[in-house]
């Protein structure tokens, strides 16, 4: 018994750096409908900042003191970055901001490198708390105490600040409404600012509260960054308590996840997040979203339509081109090509289903990886032949896809976006996991081509067909009736079903399309590096794609492609350069900025402004 | 109106790309790949290490009478990235062979594709020892000392003891388990009367120390063997400590002697700990060991880590193998490779072996202390790896047929 009581307090203890950063995120989710990547980032650079303060102030004071102020510093770097890279973004597609808070972590991990070197640095113990307590004679260390205290202050600061202050009903209502708020003469943006600026502070106490435990390292921002979405997931997007119940009941099962199921660390919290949203699909204390949450707000679609005569002798030229290119390019052109166009169907498919469908997927690598092991799979321990184990890799993705879809399409918004996140971990780590079959993060090796296919060129070729085909494919099924039945769910479902479309059905296929297509590139992937690994399915991956698409434009139908060929380029380029992270960050903020309908969106509006046919040319 | 944009970047990055191929030839190339920003801590040093030996190189004449340059190449910690890097290297740059990554499936991708293309890959960090033996091909050679190696070390200094119950914790992930796995086997032979009493897997990096030490605890082990390494080892450390776990307990840790682990301790190191490491400040005045640390400490300002140690041996290895090569073309390379001896390393003369590719680099072993404020192995050695490998008919076995 005494000793189940000190795991329990080990999981109150655990659950005050999470809550700290969880709330944070989950107040500037419900304000401001950002979903901030960076907010890890903003959690490291508490830990640095933190350990700098209190090697300068001494003693007690000066311990409690840096944390403070390390709050406020944190939260003053929050402000910048909300007032210079988001607030000229606001009016962009929903989400679209994410793309942007993807770059600002890479700006700041290279930033912190600089400022503060490579090595990890060990917090600071906090003064007189060093050693442990007993209680029921089970040793429990002194700061873990003092977490557990601080923590219900903070929930009940946290608490009176929204419910008490007028602040905090400004907050509410603009969690409600954000548009009233503005029309009531508030001035919204200095609202959001303020509640970007505390929602950072939080993030950067919490990763200075947790010194004395740990420390500061370069790889805590995206260490971190999974539980807390898990976290506001379960508690409910926007809700504190639910952040507080979420952080504790992950926290707690944790600890005992590792003393009775040591295997289950990696995957334990995914589990009960899929489990709370197929069960509660608002998370504990979550509300229904509100609609136009479904990266389609502002302003309607320009409608879309096939190339006309100009446009299709353009395509055809450029396919002509890329048909010749092994007469006039080197060997590594036409490596760097093959990467480009899987990496452009990978992002078309997603494409497909979140500009045409509406669905927004942060799991997207489950069906890319998914594919691509399927086929490794049956190479690495049945020898099946290459052209019978590379048909295999769509069907087992789109199959895996129809499994994962059945359970997330009931679901909308970003919570859909969440349990599709749940499923791709699962995946994940299976793929980590199952040794037996998978060999783990050893991957699979030598996973090639069979012998006709196995030079340069003629892959060239076998991938250009495939993925050009593979995304005209998908092109020609959204001018298709059934794209039409797909992007009528989108803009509006009720008038769909009144129309007598199965709008759900339509977007459980269109799910399931998706993951096919994104499998036959995880197909042409495998063969063509010849190995795989459980990375092809990390979180990482997705949003690769899902940044390519946003970048390239959402709006647009070759958004995903224009911005996966952009995205392909400009790393490899930078990457040859020392502080790559830091100008690919500041690239993709740049584009962001100066481009908030996508590259593809924005460079349509020039054009259309050269002409001078502001009208609908439809 | 998208293929169009494609072609136009795609071209535009060939041109500006293709005059790098252009140069004539006034240097030998090898192409280096690794995580210089995924993993800053590890990478770092080891780059000051391979250029401190490249420094030395050229300035005693470069290898067939032209200077030795390596390309460094970030590939983001992404196996598929490393392999278009590595073609890059290889048929653009004009690289005449591969080497690099810490990460062990980087390693093996890159490993994988040498051997399809018929190009030489010097593994030099790799943890995973399935490079050389359950995936082993006559293309990859390997550098760094075996984990089984020194999981044997130190299962063979456990069996001296009276310890019968032991609880492991390991990262989860392949090295964590190979490395598990390797203990448990050599003891078990060694002492079959041991029991392993608890098994903890934390996530790599995500460690949930004061859950792990608990569960430890609860086990009530006679001794413990650690494979965490980097943060995880500093928060279960600190836990530990604080909770008593390793009181009058047998603690043998893997790497955990390393520099690159022990440092950032600072005075919190653990004491009494059996393990593995490089003791640079240890070594004796006029041994080659003490002449590289002295070398790499002015030129760089830093003190070495295993790290620089084997970026060190990494260039020499590779400048050895092209001298005895005599040219710079694959095929010789592999031959000259095939139980090569590096004469004058850090640690004498090392040996890259014909049966497995593996090189015969070694393992310091020793016991942590905390002295001035600073963790350090004492009372420790230099081992040599041949007794501890398995034996040749295993490992021919393990090697898929050549």
């Amino acid at each position: 018994m005494a000793f189940l009581f000190a795991q329990f307090l080990t999981g109150l203890a655990n659950a005050a750096a999470l809550f700290l950063v969880a709330s944070g995120l989950s107040l500037i989710f419900g304000v401001t409908r950002i979903v901030n990547f960076a907010h890890g980032s903003f959690y490291m650079l508490g830990a640095f900042i933190g350990i700098y303060l209190m090697e300068i102030l001494p003693g007690a004071v000066g311990f409690w003191g840096a944390i403070v102020l390390t709050g406020l510093a944190v939260g003053l770097i929050g402000a910048v970055v909300e007032m210079v890279v988001l607030r000229p973004i606001y009016r962009a597609p929903e989400l679209f901001q994410l793309v942007a808070t993807f770059g600002v972590i890479l700006v700041i991990q290279d930033l912190a490198l600089m400022i503060w070197g490579a090595e990890d640095r060990l917090g600071p113990r906090a003064p007189g708390l060093r050693g442990v307590w007993r209680i029921f004679g089970e040793p429990v260390p002194k700061y873990d105490i003092i977490l557990i205290a601080i923590t219900p202050f903070i929930l009940f600061a946290l608490w009176y600040l929204i419910t008490k202050t007028r602040l905090g009903v400004l907050v509410r209502a603009a969690t409600q409404d954000r548009e009233m708020v503005g029309a009531l003469g508030v001035n919204q943006a200095w609202l959001f600012t303020g509640v970007f600026a505390l929602g950072s502070a939080l993030a950067g106490w919490g990763g200075a509260l947790q010194l004395p435990k740990g420390g500061a390292d370069l790889l805590m921002d995206f260490n971190i960054i999974g539980a807390v979405f898990v976290v506001v997931v379960i508690g409910g997007m926007g809700s504190l308590p639910g952040a507080f119940i979420a952080s504790v009941l992950i926290s707690v099962l944790n600890v005992f996840g590792v003393t009775y199921l040591p295997q289950s660390t990696l995957v334990l919290m995914f589990v009960v997040m899929a489990v709370v949203l197929i069960i509660r699909p608002y998370g504990l204390l979550g509300r229904e979203e509100v609609a136009g949450e479904h990266g389609q707000v502002g302003a309607p679609e320009t409608p879309i339509r096939p190339y006309g005569p100009v446009g299709q002798a353009l395509v055809a030229a450029l396919m002509l081109v890329l048909a010749l290119l092994p007469l006039f390019a080197d060997q590594f052109m036409l490596i760097l090509t093959i990467d480009m166009v899987i990496f452009a169907l990978f992002a078309a498919s997603l494409h497909f289903i979140l500009g045409s469908g509406g669905l927004v997927s942060f799991g997207h690598a489950a069906f890319f990886g998914g594919g691509a092991y399927a086929a490794a799979l049956l190479v690495f321990h049945t020898d099946t032949p290459m052209e019978l184990a590379f048909l295999f890799a769509p069907l087992a993705a789109g199959l895996l896809a129809l499994g994962i879809g059945w359970f997330c399409i009931r679901l909308t918004g970003v919570y859909f976006a969440m349990l599709t996140l749940a499923f791709s971990q699962l995946v994940w780590s299976l793929a980590f996991q199952w040794r037996a079959v998978t060999r783990g993060d050893d991957g699979l090796v030598n996973i090639w081509p069979a012998e006709w296919l196995s030079g340069t060129e003629t892959y060239y070729y076998f991938a250009l067909i495939l993925g050009v085909g593979g995304i005209l494919f998908l092109r020609h099924v959204i001018h298709s009736p059934f794209g039409y039945a797909l992007r009528a769910g989108r803009d509006s479902p009720r008038q769909a079903e009144a129309t007598g479309i199965d709008v759900k059905r339509v977007q459980f296929v269109a799910f399931a399309l998706a993951g096919a297509m994104a499998g036959l590139a995880g197909g042409i992937f495998v063969f063509a590096k010849g190995s795989v690994f459980p990375t092809e399915l990390e979180i990482a991956k997705s949003f690769d794609a899902l940044i390519v698409v946003f970048l390239g434009g959402v709006k647009t139908l070759a958004g995903g492609v224009v911005g996966a060929s952009f995205m392909t380029v400009v790393e490899d380029w930078l990457t040859r350069l020392e502080y790559w992270r830091l100008l690919l960050g500041l690239v993709i903020i740049a584009v962001v900025i100066l481009m908030p309908e996508g590259i593809v969106g924005t460079l349509r509006t020039l054009w259309r402004r050269i002409r001078n046919t502001d009208e609908e040319r439809v | 109106m998208n293929v169009l944009r494609r072609t136009v970047l795609a071209t535009a990055a060939a041109m500006a790309l293709v005059p790098a191929a252009g140069f004539a030839q006034d240097t030998i190339k090898v192409g280096e790949i690794n995580h210089y920003k995924r993993m800053a801590a590890f990478a770092e040093p080891y780059k000051l290490g391979i250029e401190l030996a490249l420094s030395e190189i050229n300035e005693s004449g470069g290898v067939l009478g032209k200077d030795l340059e390596f390309i460094f190449r970030d590939d983001q910690g992404d196996p598929a990235e490393a392999v278009k890097i590595a073609e890059e290297l290889m048929t653009r740059d004009g690289a005449v062979m591969l080497t690099g990554t810490i990460l062990s499936h980087v390693g093996l991708a890159l490993s994988s594709f040498a051997a399809e293309k018929g190009y030489l890959y010097l593994a030099s960090e790799p943890l995973a020892d399935s490079l050389v033996w359950k995936s082993g091909n006559p293309y990859t050679f390997r550098l760094r000392t075996s984990t089984w190696v020194q999981a044997a070390m130190l299962a063979e200094e456990a069996a001296k003891t009276d310890a019968i119950r032991y609880a492991t914790i390991a990262p989860n992930y392949a090295y964590g388990q190979d490395a598990v796995e390797a203990f448990k086997e050599n003891l078990k032979r060694l002492k079959p009367e041991v029991e392993f009493v608890a098994e903890q897997w934390p996530a790599l990096f995500k460690i949930d120390a004061g859950a792990e030490v608990q569960a430890i605890e609860r086990a009530k082990p006679d001794a413990i063997y650690n494979v965490t390494f980097g943060t995880d080892l500093a928060k279960f450390v600190r836990d530990g400590g604080d909770r008593g776990l390793f009181d009058g307990r047998h603690v043998y840790g893997l790497l955990t002697g390393e520099p690159e682990y022990l440092e950032p301790l600072g005075d919190e190191a653990p004491e009494g700990w059996f393990v593995t490491g490089f003791p640079w400040y240890g070594l004796e005045d006029g041994t080659p060991g003490k002449t590289f640390v002295d070398a790499y400490t002015e030129a760089t300002g830093e003190t070495p880590k295993i790290g620089s140690l084997v970026g060190y041996m990494t260039a020499q290895s590779i400048a050895a193998a092209i001298e005895a090569a005599g040219s710079t073309d694959t095929e010789a390379l592999v031959a000259a490779f095939e139980g090569l001896t590096v004469e004058n390393t850090p640690i004498g003369a090392l040996t890259y072996r014909e049966i497995d590719n593996q090189s015969t680099l070694g393992a310091w072993v020793g016991t942590t202390a905390v002295e001035d404020g600073k963790g350090v192995m004492v009372d420790w050695e230099y081992k040599d790896p041949a007794p501890y490998m398995p034996s040749d008919e295993d490992i021919t076995a393990m090697r898929p047929a050549e």
